[in-house]
């Protein structure tokens, strides 16, 4: 490419724009779809017998772009992906539209572009279809991404936020507030001298390996903005059942506790990338917690709670001294504190 | 974590918890004065655990809270100056003021409409945005008690050492001791005993809380925030109660010395005069507030930016003030939980971490 920074020209729909395309896009993704150059992905649609498809969406706008332990575009790619595993789709195609902003170096793209596609392959989903848009300095922060995901769902998988039964088990499948913390402590410039690395990964995988041991798993989430209180309190709305957690079994890295111990945060608010939560019946919660355990995403899963039928839609969690109290939802944002 | 494990340790707090039972011989109320500690027992779900003749008071002691809302107008009206970049700790940019409905009542909103407000973790924030934008003022609004004050005074200093001229602090700093003597003085509630600020006293000294033993009777503990150290207190207050001798105690002794941080009170005494400051719930308290000294005047937001804004408005129905002095709980304000809520705050107890009626709600006690 012989330009250093992203043109409105880019966006224009002309010869630069094809340059991009061809030069970053298709380099990077080498999707036999996208090579194609039509105005639509086609594939034939061979979907088992009472297999069903998913379909999800999201838009990332994070700064700053990179972190410790990803960028925008890892979260671009994870965050789709991860939303059609929590659903238990395989997930099969994405979409790709940017909205550039004029001046972004175009080394920065490439390395988000070069994440896309990591994550694409380690996740085994193709990119085949995207759109670039270049708005003037200043419209937008650098770059904004938008990802699509098709997925698909096998016969007798039915995962959702409203199946949680009473007796029911909840299984997290790791330590929770690192994404959030990298974010917070990089945009901030703050320095803690314990490594804050952002979670950021592909869930698929190992939804895969737990719905292997456990067609019959009720419900997954994975614990992103407003962290893991803010999901186990949809759940119980959706379900209209109680969820009671209790606090020492719910893992937090010691990074984390301290930062948050500084900022004045809950790591129970703060967001994850990495994580997923599953309500299990009760006779499958070791044989999930096993297939968990054996996958590198789930290597400190734990059983942090259960589903009640009292209190229907509130999350009560017993405290380290064996109180109880309410896990409210996240309102507004985590804010620091003056003192 | 080193210092705050051992201080959650679930078993030491039951056996605390168990021999306070036996030692507590009639009902006691006693207000913890800081926000921190209302969290800190309600989060730890303490509150429960204790023995139901033992009543806590949240206090004044959230500085957020206590911030009149003529001083959050005054904010407002400063951000929305052109020119103008308001610097601010996170929790001030949801506090309601006293505007009319239809113009913009928080920080958050006079953000929405054009406002240059930025968060800041650190006045050194706030310092480094005035060193990159020379071409524009950045006011930082100084909310905070005797915590907050001393690393303020540190900027102006600091500002005033480079030069800089396009740094001002627009001060409403608050004082703790006589807003304590304020509540005292009222006499609305009947407390038994004062669960002393941590932070505040690890800035000021055990010593500053030496008043209250020797003017009102009333035995003071000063508490860290953990589950340990607030039952440690309890217990002090317990035990003074029953013997009869008040005093000060200090059981926050990893963090508070009889004297205080010196270096800390030199800055603000180099800083600021005390003045009379107006209190959202208190009313006007005498010699409770910290104002520029003339020296500095350069640096004083209220000095350079001379506003003429009418007397602020308290949302109608709205209990704060009763809460701040302790005289009700939040659960016993009409609003609370239904027309007031963290997500549409009427009154600032609501808004804060440190507010108790967010405590409240967001622990589900009622």
């Amino acid at each position: 490419m012989i330009h250093s920074h992203v043109l409105l020209a880019h966006g224009s729909g002309g010869r630069l724009t094809h340059d991009l395309i061809h030069d970053l896009f298709r380099s990077y993704f080498c999707s036999p779809l996208l090579a194609k150059g039509d105005d639509a992905a086609v594939w034939p649609a061979n979907l088992p017998p009472e297999a069903r498809l998913a379909l999800t969406t999201d838009s990332y706008v994070v700064q700053p772009l990179f972190f410790p332990g990803g960028d925008i575009g890892t979260l671009a790619v994870c965050g789709t992906v991860n939303d059609l595993a929590m659903v238990g789709a395989r997930p099969l195609y994405l979409s790709a539209g940017f909205i550039l902003e004029e001046g972004l170096p175009l080394a920065q793209l490439e390395r988000v572009v070069a994440s896309m596609a990591r994550s694409a392959s380690e996740a085994g989903v193709h990119i085949v279809t995207g759109d670039t848009k270049v708005v003037d300095r200043g419209s937008a922060d650098q770059v904004f991404i938008n990802t699509t995901g098709v997925g698909v769902v096998s016969a007798g998988i039915d995962l959702s936020g409203a199946n949680a039964m009473a007796g029911d088990r909840v299984l997290l499948s790791g330590p929770i507030g690192q994404h959030g913390l990298a974010i917070m402590t990089q945009r901030e410039g703050l320095q803690f001298s314990l490594p804050l690395e952002s979670d950021c990964a592909p869930l698929n995988g190992l939804v895969d390996a737990m719905l292997k041991a456990a067609p019959t798993i009720h419900c997954m989430r994975d614990p992103t903005r407003g962290g893991l209180a803010t999901t186990l309190n949809e759940i119980a709305a959706q379900s209209q059942v109680g969820i009671e957690i209790e606090e020492s079994r719910v893992p937090v890295p010691e990074g984390v506790r301290a930062a948050c111990e500084l900022l004045g945060l809950d790591p129970l608010y703060v967001a994850n990338e990495g994580k997923l939560v599953a309500i299990v019946p009760p006779e499958m919660e070791d044989t999930v917690l096993d297939a968990m355990r054996r996958h590198r995403y789930g290597r400190e899963a734990a059983l942090i709670g259960g589903v009640c039928a009292t209190h229907p839609g509130r999350v009560v969690l017993q405290t380290s001294l064996g109180a109880h109290r309410v896990l409210d939802m996240l309102s507004g944002a985590q804010l620091p504190r003056i003192c | 974590m080193k210092y705050l494990d051992e201080f959650r340790d679930a078993v030491l707090a039951n056996r605390l918890l168990a021999s306070l039972e036996r030692r507590v011989s009639r009902p006691l109320r006693l207000m913890e004065f800081c926000g921190g500690h209302t969290h800190a027992i309600l989060r730890s779900g303490l509150r429960q655990l204790l023995p139901s003749s033992v009543r806590l008071s949240s206090g004044p002691g959230c500085p957020v809270c206590v911030t009149a809302s003529s001083d959050v107008d005054r904010a407002i009206a400063l951000a929305s100056q052109p020119g103008v970049i308001l610097a601010t700790f996170g929790d001030m940019v949801r506090v309601p003021g006293g505007n009319a409905s239809g113009q913009a009542n928080s920080l958050q909103e006079a953000k929405s409409l054009g406002a240059d407000v930025r968060m800041v973790y650190s006045t050194l924030d706030a310092l480094g945005i005035a060193r990159v934008n020379p071409g524009l003022q950045v006011v930082f609004l100084g909310v905070g008690f005797e915590t907050t004050a001393p690393t303020v005074a540190a900027a102006v200093l600091q500002a005033a050492a480079e030069g800089l001229t396009n740094f001002t602090v627009f001060s409403v700093h608050k004082l703790t001791p006589p807003a304590t003597r304020a509540i005292l003085d009222a006499g609305e509630v009947r407390l038994s005993g004062i669960i002393g600020p941590g932070h505040v006293t690890s800035i000021i000294g055990a010593n500053a809380w030496e008043f209250l033993p020797r003017d009102y009777r009333m035995p003071c503990a000063v508490s860290g925030f953990e589950p340990l150290d607030i039952l440690l207190a309890i217990t002090s207050l317990v035990d003074m109660v029953t013997s009869g001798v008040p005093a000060v105690r200090n059981t926050y002794a990893r963090s508070v010395r009889p004297e205080g941080n010196l270096i800390a009170q030199q800055w603000m005494r180099q800083v600021f005069q005390v003045v009379d400051a107006e209190w959202r719930g208190l009313g006007l308290v005498p010699a409770s507030g910290l104002a520029m000294r003339t020296e500095y005047e350069a640096f004083d937001a209220a000095r350079r930016f001379p506003l003429d804004l009418p007397p602020g408005r308290e949302p109608k129905g709205c209990r704060c003030g009763d809460v701040l002095r302790g005289v009700v709980e939040p659960t016993q304000c009409p609003l609370f939980g239904r027309t007031c809520t963290p997500d549409r705050p009427v009154g600032p107890c609501m808004v804060s971490g440190e507010g108790a009626c967010a405590a409240f709600l967001q622990y589900g006690e009622s």
